[in-house]
């Protein structure tokens, strides 16, 4: 059975720094795998490696078998690999409509057509709705996204992402800043995504990562330190030591 | 060829002096001012008039011309620019641009479109020949004179306390207010000090570039030249960069007087092709 | 609204939403109707209006850059005087039909705009600018250089304009160069209408307000800017060889770097981004020109570089906001003095 996400012996270093230290993950189709470590342990900048905004100084990443360490962003969005933003990233005159037909335009070849209307050909607007009705974003979706709530806003941001087709999902602190009230909906649409896309959690937030995941891999200082089940991941006292450590801080 | 290689240091040490101002606020407080040049047009102008109105000798001009053009930034700084350090570039732009086009309609109003002249002191005039290249004696008195304001430039950025808080001013305001550095003091006189250079750089180089009201613009992308080719994280870039620029442009003038500026624009864009930061930037930014 | 629309499936409200978007608006029908009118009034007028539509249309092609696209260009009247000079040589060739000459303008630009489109992706804002305005530097001194081909400062003397499609020739009031620049600019806009609300034009603003997501969500941001701005400079020279065909002459003045600041300065009273903030900034820059030009001739750069620095402190938002609430108070208080007559 080919992985679909898989890493080996990923390495950055910025000058002397050594950002992420040989790498190796191996994430089944399906898998819901979770990303943790402290502050600072190299999560950002593994993200940045998956995702082709950073090149690996060594080591390969292979989506479904094919080596995507040499593609651009876009390229490996095209081939399944997209990501979330822990800090909202999105397009605050664009609608929700706007902004989750972009991704299913582009995915459906027809991003560059400069002469049709958006959604006057092909089932655009049938997949705009279907994201957005998993999210339950269909009651505003006419206004402006500067408008929307910050839980919605959140929503839209896994929405748009998921409207990419992904095989595989980062999503980077899903529940980041969202008030006590609405957290609970996120967690939810986090829980319901589709079965068959891998989606790897970078959190920081144990509740979410214990509630979530079935696996764990922790990060520390850019390498694994140590990977498992959540189960074993519990149980390991060098975890532990880390986040206490932390805690004291 | 050595000559001309000497007046091309001139003119480049001169254009430096010209720059510098904006390679501050420019390069390190990332303000596009466009109108930069306008406040080397005034002190051209405080020259001309002390002079034919006043009987002011040359010499005694130059500190006018740096007081005043200083002056009035420090006024503009004070009264207009602050609103504009946050703003998004293309405000930056059309603010300047609009300062540019009211300097330049207003000297016209004052002075009138014709071309002004400045009749150097007798002591400056002419050339003498050292060692087999002929040195004009009014270019050795600006090499003298901006190299010495060179090097006092980057003493007082690298050595002195005001140096290092406008470093840190630059670098996170906020920081630097959290340790009681006065940030808006150290950017108003920061921008005074630059338009007072620029004014002093006018007024020495109107012989040599020649003075009317629409000096600031065409004179803007040489000082941007000077700017963006030199990098923007150091002083010691833009001078190169002023340097090189002088020569190329005295130099190409005289073997190749039928490309006029062409050399230039080309040799620029070439440059931030190949290094979109700068010839002389940091690695890695 | 809503209340209608609510009961519709979801699919079917997002059509409509969407349909609605890109629908013409009565004051836009209008404004039409009323420039095309113009042909039959005002015809010691027509001259001026044609200038104003030609301005408007390189607005227009600065707002696809800027406005759509968010790169500020300190260069754009290279694409303008290079329509300019193209025309130009080839009416004085002997090639004087208007409309193919725009079309050569339209290549000639677009070419220059699709390779430097290369150099102007890369780096900063303030390489952008850099890059920009050193092609239009380079292009002024190559026009001002090459004085056989050009003219040189003197400009380009002896085009030959032939009528439009063989039937309209030039007059001399200018009505024919009005309807002529006036239709170019609508055929434009048309264009642009559907542009604006396609998946490419999507694609524009969302790079203008994130490019980092746009290329998270597999846009190809790099490819959308470099059509971005070949467009525009295919617009840009198309309106440039318009002026160069209804004044009958080219000059440096096309490549002047006045022209560049003066089209921002254009597209930021009318509003960038909204498609006809370019011809609302026209309009009411050229007359605004033009009234203070007859007080003085001279001087008109200083009031206009005045309203500028006034424009961007007091903030174009701001003064909209002003604006609205000054109509709003005037009309009522009109409507009560009309009542109580």
């Amino acid at each position: 059975m080919t992985l679909a996400l898989e890493t080996r012996g990923l390495m950055k270093s910025f000058g002397g720094l050594i950002a992420t230290n040989d790498v190796s993950l191996q994430l089944p189709k399906g898998a819901r795998h979770a990303l943790i470590g402290p502050n600072g342990a190299g999560k950002t900048t593994l993200i940045n490696l998956l995702t082709g905004v950073l090149a690996p100084t060594s080591g390969e990443i292979l989506l479904d078998g094919r080596d995507i360490g040499s593609l651009g962003v876009e390229q490996r969005v095209g081939l399944g690999l997209t990501r979330t933003f822990q800090i909202n990233q999105l397009f605050p005159d664009l609608t929700a409509i706007e902004t989750v037909a972009l991704a299913v335009s582009e995915r459906q070849g027809r991003g560059g057509d400069w002469w049709r209307r958006v959604g006057t050909k092909g089932p655009v607007l049938e997949e705009v709705i279907e994201v957005l009705d998993r999210f339950d974003l269909t009651d505003r979706m006419t206004e402006q996204t500067r408008y929307l709530p910050y839980g919605k806003q959140r929503l839209l941001e896994i929405a748009v992402a998921l409207a990419t087709k992904p095989r595989v999902l980062l999503l980077d602190e899903p529940a980041a800043g969202v008030p006590e009230g609405e957290r609970e909906e996120i967690l939810n649409a986090v829980a319901d995504l589709p079965k068959d896309v891998t989606v790897v959690l970078i959190e920081h937030d144990m509740d979410l990562v214990f509630r979530f995941a079935e696996s764990i891999s922790v990060l520390v200082a850019g390498a694994v330190l140590t990977e498992g089940t959540v189960a074993e991941i519990k149980a390991d006292p060098r975890v532990k030591a880390v986040y206490l450590g932390e805690g004291e801080v | 060829m050595l000559t001309i290689l000497f007046d091309g240091i001139s003119t480049g040490m001169l254009l430096f002096v010209l720059a510098c101002g904006l390679a501050v606020t420019l390069g390190l407080m990332n303000f596009v001012n466009l109108a930069h040049g306008a406040f080397a047009m005034v002190g051209g102008y405080v020259t001309v008039i002390a002079m034919q109105r006043f009987g002011v000798p040359f010499l005694a001009t130059l500190p006018l011309a740096f007081l005043i053009a200083a002056a009035i930034g420090l006024v503009l700084e004070r009264t207009l620019y602050v609103h504009l350090y946050g703003r998004s570039h293309l405000d930056q732009v059309m603010f300047s641009i609009g300062l540019v086009f009211m300097a330049m309609a207003g000297m016209d109003w004052f002075m009138g479109s014709s071309p002004q002249n400045v009749i150097l002191p007798e002591a400056l005039k002419g050339r003498f020949d050292f060692a087999g290249i002929g040195i004009g004696r009014y270019r050795l008195f600006l090499v003298v004179i901006c190299g010495i304001l060179a090097v006092a430039l980057q003493l007082t950025l690298s050595k002195t306390r005001f140096g290092s808080r406008l470093r840190a001013a630059v670098d996170d305001q906020r920081v630097a207010r959290g340790l009681g550095i006065r940030v808006q003091t150290i950017f108003a006189a920061t921008f005074a000090v630059g338009s007072g250079l620029a004014g002093l750089g006018g007024a020495l180089g109107a012989e040599i570039l020649g003075l009317d009201p629409s000096f600031p613009v065409k004179y803007m992308v040489f000082f941007l030249i000077v700017v963006t080719v030199g990098g923007t994280s150091s002083i010691v870039g833009p001078f190169l960069a002023a340097l090189m620029l002088g020569i190329a442009d005295v130099g190409s003038k005289y073997y190749v007087p039928e490309l006029g500026s062409f050399v230039i624009y080309a040799v620029m864009i070439a440059v931030l092709i190949v290094r979109p930061n700068g010839l002389f930037a940091r690695p890695g930014r | 609204m809503t209340d209608i629309t609510s009961s519709l499936p979801p699919v079917a409200r997002a059509g409509r939403f969407l349909a609605g978007e890109a629908r013409w608006s009565w004051l836009e029908i209008g404004f039409w109707v009323v420039a095309f009118g113009l042909a039959f009034f005002f015809r010691s007028n027509h001259l001026l209006f044609a200038e104003i539509a030609i301005l408007a249309l390189f607005a227009v092609s600065l707002d696809i850059i800027l406005g759509y696209a968010g790169i500020v260009s300190l260069g754009h009247a290279a694409f303008f005087g290079l329509g300019a000079y193209t025309v130009g040589i080839m009416a004085r060739s002997g090639w004087g039909d208007p409309l193919t000459g725009l079309a050569a303008a339209g290549v000639t630009a677009g070419i220059l705009g699709f390779f430097t489109s290369f150099l102007v992706l890369r780096g900063s804002d303030l390489t952008r600018l850099m890059i920009t305005l050193g092609v239009a530097s380079l292009l002024h001194e190559t026009a001002n250089k090459l004085d056989w081909l050009t003219g040189g400062a003197d400009g380009l003397q002896g085009m030959m304009v032939g009528p439009v499609l063989g039937r309209f020739s030039f007059d001399l009031y200018g009505t024919t160069a009005y309807v002529y620049a006036l239709s170019v600019l609508f055929v434009v806009v048309l264009g642009l209408r559907i542009l604006v609300h396609s998946p490419f034009g999507h694609a524009l603003r969302a790079i203008r307000d994130n490019p980092l997501r746009a290329r998270a969500i597999g846009i190809p941001v790099n490819r959308r800017l470099i059509a971005a701005y070949t467009l525009a400079a295919v617009i840009a020279g198309i309106a440039g060889a318009l002026l160069a065909q209804t004044s009958g002459f080219a000059s440096l003045d096309v490549l002047e770097f006045h022209r560049s600041a003066d089209v921002m300065l254009v597209l930021v009273i009318g509003g960038s981004g909204r498609l006809y903030g370019g011809i609302l900034g026209a309009i009411v820059f050229r007359f605004a020109q033009d009234a203070i030009s007859t007080i003085t001739p001279q001087y008109w750069q200083f009031w206009i570089g005045m309203g500028l620095v006034i424009l961007v402190l007091a903030g174009r938002d701001r003064l909209e906001t002003v604006g609205r609430k000054i109509v709003g108070r005037a009309l009522p208080w009109i409507a009560n003095k009309e009542a109580a007559r």
